[in-house]
């Protein structure tokens, strides 16, 4: 996957002093004011000169750090360069020799973190805005309905079972489709994309895209089975050795909801992220009544969110949108610590969400009804740092207070669905319940089955998943031709 | 897309359907629940398997129409198809030789609680049942209850039919008697909260079944989350069943009023043009119908 940055002759005229003398682009955006009330995406993407101004300022580095910084280095210099030819298209497919899902990455990987992080001209001033011309492109190629399928290769005629449609199996069909397998994905859910569609919301991520990625892997011959329970509907070890499964992939991400465990998580208008995002999104309740599914109502109430992931920020952005009076993030240590995308942190800050920073509620407090009215909280504040790296918080004693809210929505990470782990004799799993698999092959203990994504490293990002759906169609290619992989 | 092969009405507001979903029906067990959305606009709704045929591939689901879904659902007719349906969900009824083994339900629960008592009756207990209704026109699967069971009890609280009064005042005097080794509590809340209170005393080992209101039904959302023994459960992966005793009925009924003005709304939407209603998830479930075929088509 990692491929040296290949040498390119150049097609950016200007000198280097020039180049980091250009600002970086601003992207256009729906205002603050006004896309606080609706669901329609917030970045509006680069139009092509903006995206051809913003592709200048890229000093060609011989070392490019973006390469270094991205997980599955792709080679963006190469693609900057191909932006200034004109070929968009070219820089497409350049972009998806690493990267599968280009204009979903384009949009919601942590750049912050990764490729920008790497950008020297982030040393001095701000890095060359890479997602948003990785965005571009693949904008680009769909929009113009030019993206040519890659021809695959001669069947094989093995057959292999995806477990979830998340970007880890989406990434891994794509592959494997392409060797000359048949594919066949199984997801439990009635719509395809895992997090990308019941999880992150239409204004970060519109569904457009996601089902647009299913369609082409359709047309390829990838076949998606929904309202499958693997583990329930059927097992693993039934798809083997009843349904003529050669090989399996299992990609069913981190989906267990984690709650607080204080007193009074029960009451009406307590939820789960997973819940309050599954019912907004998967479920479209903004749409209600037009849509079926109801949710707590949060119109001109207070809406308080504890945690300070991606999460986070996507429910109280959209408890927002749902004409909350205030939306708020409670998080227990400070907005350093804060694991979400920064530009997401930006949005909400513009979009009048408040954050209250170094607080942990204690319990929740409700009326006879059973309705919540308020939560009770303990100040915070930061001590030594703990196993992440990050400083852990310690509570203030003598600090509670009480805030009146009547929907309060719980994000403080997920874990591993037992599922599949406790219907399949021989999978070997890690202490916390994740799927033990070798970090080469990402083979696990049972031959033939492999696992990757969130239940293998537990909730990570959308890059790192599709990475590793990459990496096991090379191994299950690998084992279907009759190599040796390495088990766990 | 799940197919309607029979749909038949049971009593007042309450329809019979055998569904087609050869996977279900492969895998189910007595206890065990689907859950079904019947068209893209559609919520998920969690129904208990009634009976299932492995061979025709079909499950039976029972319902009563109470809410948009349930009433909606209930105006479909064989041949009529619904969106998505997966299952079978939830942890199967607990079945061994118990003894007596009585199975008390409450409406619709009946067809909720029948697997589980033919079941419990091959497992070789002596399978006494108490069926209740508010009235005879609500009763259901009067015949298959009694073909499962040694003892059969009907009580309608009108006295329309069998004995007046409450399926609880039954199962005091069996109680009373001293034979009872076990308990099942399928329907309303109340009446399963006053039979975890009636039993108890005795130490009968009693089981009840949740019905909280659920999303995904995998253990994925939480909203279906139950306080047992003080401490959270999710009905759908830890249930629906749970011991009688550790069950807090409060927090349920709390919890399954939730969405009250929102589920009025929408019955108030529906009843003002059912037919419109109809009309309009039938082409939607038509339309996907057409998308996979021609799917189904491209990959040959
Ligand atoms: C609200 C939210 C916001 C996020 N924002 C970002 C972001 O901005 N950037 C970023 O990089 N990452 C983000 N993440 C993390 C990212 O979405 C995940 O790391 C990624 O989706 C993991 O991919 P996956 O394929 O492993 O699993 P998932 O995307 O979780 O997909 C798993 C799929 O498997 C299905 N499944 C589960 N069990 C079974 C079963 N037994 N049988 C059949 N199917 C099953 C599930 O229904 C699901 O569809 C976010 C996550 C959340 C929840
Ligand atoms: C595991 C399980 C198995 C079930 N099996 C059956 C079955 O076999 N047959 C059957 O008829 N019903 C069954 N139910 C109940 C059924 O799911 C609800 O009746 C249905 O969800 C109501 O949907 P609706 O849109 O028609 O009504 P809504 O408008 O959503 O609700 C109408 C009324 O029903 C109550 N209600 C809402 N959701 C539920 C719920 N999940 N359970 C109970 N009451 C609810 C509300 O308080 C409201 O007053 C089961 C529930 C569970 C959890
Ligand atoms: S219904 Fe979502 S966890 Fe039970």
């Amino acid at each position: 996957m990692s491929n040296p940055p290949t040498k390119v002759p150049s097609h950016n005229p200007l000198p280097n002093k020039e180049r980091v003398k250009l600002p970086r682009q601003r992207v256009p955006e729906q205002e603050p004011q006004v896309r606080a009330h609706n669901f329609q995406e917030v970045n509006l993407g680069f139009p092509e000169e903006q995206a051809r101004q913003e592709s200048l300022r890229c000093i060609e580095c011989s070392k490019p750090g973006c390469i270094e910084k991205c997980p599955v280095s792709v080679d963006i210099r190469a693609v900057i360069d191909l932006i200034l030819a004109g070929d968009y298209l070219g820089a497409a497919s350049k972009v998806r020799e690493d990267n599968a899902l280009p204009a979903i990455t384009g949009r919601v990987c942590p750049v912050d973190d990764q490729c920008e992080s790497g950008c020297v001209l982030g040393k001095k001033g701000e890095p060359v805005g890479i997602a948003y011309l990785e965005r571009f492109v693949a904008d680009w190629e769909r929009e113009t309905g030019q993206f040519g399928s890659p021809v695959s290769a001669p069947a094989t005629g093995k057959k292999v079972g995806l477990v979830g449609s998340g970007p880890a199996s989406l990434a891994c069909a794509g592959d494997l489709i392409q060797m000359g397998h048949q594919v066949h994905v199984f997801e439990a859910l009635h719509e395809l994309g895992g997090v990308l569609v019941y999880g992150i919301p239409e204004f970060r991520l519109p569904k457009e895209i996601v089902r647009h990625e299913i369609h082409v892997l359709q047309r390829r011959g990838v076949v998606f089975e929904t309202n499958v329970v693997v583990g329930k509907t059927v097992t693993i070890d039934e798809l083997m050795q009843d349904e003529g499964f050669d090989a399996m992939f299992i990609a069913t991400g981190a989906g267990l909801p984690r709650f607080l465990k204080v007193p009074g998580e029960h009451f009406n208008g307590v939820y789960s992220a997973n819940e309050f995002l599954t019912r907004v999104n998967l479920m479209r309740a903004y749409r209600f009544p037009e849509f079926d599914e109801p949710l707590y109502p949060c119109t001109d109430r207070d809406v308080i969110v504890v945690g300070g992931g991606n999460t986070a920020m996507d429910s109280v952005r959209s408890a927002l949108r749902l004409g909350a009076r205030s939306a708020s993030i409670f998080y227990r240590r400070t907005l350093v610590e804060m694991p979400a995308r920064k530009e997401e942190v930006h949005h909400a800050k513009d979009e009048g969400v408040h954050f209250e920073m170094l607080v942990n509620p204690v319990e929740f407090l409700g009326d006879e009804k059973g309705n919540l009215t308020a939560v009770k909280c303990i100040r915070q504040e930061l001590g030594e740092p703990d196993d992440s790296g990050r400083r852990s918080p310690v509570p203030v004693n003598g600090s509670e207070f009480v805030t009146p809210c009547s929907v309060a929505i719980i994000a403080a990470g997920t874990s591993a669905n037992p599922l599949i782990q406790s219907t399949t004799p021989g999978l070997a799993t890690t202490k916390r319940g994740y799927i033990s698999a070798n970090e080469e092959t990402l083979a696990t203990s049972k031959p033939g089955v492999f696992a990757g994504g969130d239940i293998v490293t537990g909730g990570a990002t959308v890059i790192l998943a599709m990475g590793a759906g990459r990496k096991a169609a090379k191994s299950i290619n690998a084992y279907l031709t009759g190599l040796v992989v390495v088990p766990n | 897309m799940f197919e309607i092969v029979e749909a038949r009405t049971l009593a007042r507001g309450i329809k019979l359907f055998v569904i087609e979903a050869p996977r279900i029906a492969r895998k189910q067990k007595p206890g065990q629940f689907v859950i079904l959305r019947l068209d893209d606009r559609g919520e998920r709704i969690p129904l208990t398997i009634a009976d299932a045929d492995a061979t025709a591939g079909t499950v039976t689901i029972v319902v009563q129409a109470i809410g948009k879904t349930t009433m909606l659902l209930s105006m479909l007719e064989a041949g009529d198809s619904i969106l998505d349906m997966v299952g079978p969900l939830g942890k199967p009824s607990e079945i061994e030789n118990f003894g007596t083994a009585v199975v008390v339900s409450g409406s619709v629960g009946t067809a909720m609680a029948y697997p589980t008592a033919r079941e419990l009756k091959r497992a070789g207990n002596k399978v006494i049942s108490i069926v209740g209704a508010r009235s005879k026109d609500l009763l259901v699967l009067e015949e298959e209850v009694r073909a499962v069971s040694d003892e059969t009890y009907v009580v309608t609280d009108d006295g329309s039919y069998g004995d007046k009064g409450l399926v609880t005042d039954k199962l005091k005097e069996l109680v009373a008697a001293g034979q009872v080794n076990y308990v099942l509590a399928v329907g309303p809340v109340p009446m399963m909260r006053a039979v975890a209170n009636l039993t108890a005393p005795s130490k009968i080992k009693t089981m009840v079944s949740l019905n909280s209101i659920m999303v995904d039904g995998t253990g994925m959302c939480g909203g279906c989350r139950v306080l047992v023994n003080d401490s959270s459960q999710f009905a759908c992966v830890d249930g629906p069943e749970f011991d009688a005793t550790q069950v807090n009925f409060e927090v349920l009924m709390q919890r399954n009023n939730m969405y009250r003005e929102q589920e009025r709304a929408s019955i108030e939407r529906l009843q003002a043009d059912p037919e419109a209603e109809l009309k309009r998830i039938r082409d939607s479930v038509h339309s996907h119908e057409c998308a996979a075929e021609a799917a189904a088509v491209s990959h040959e």
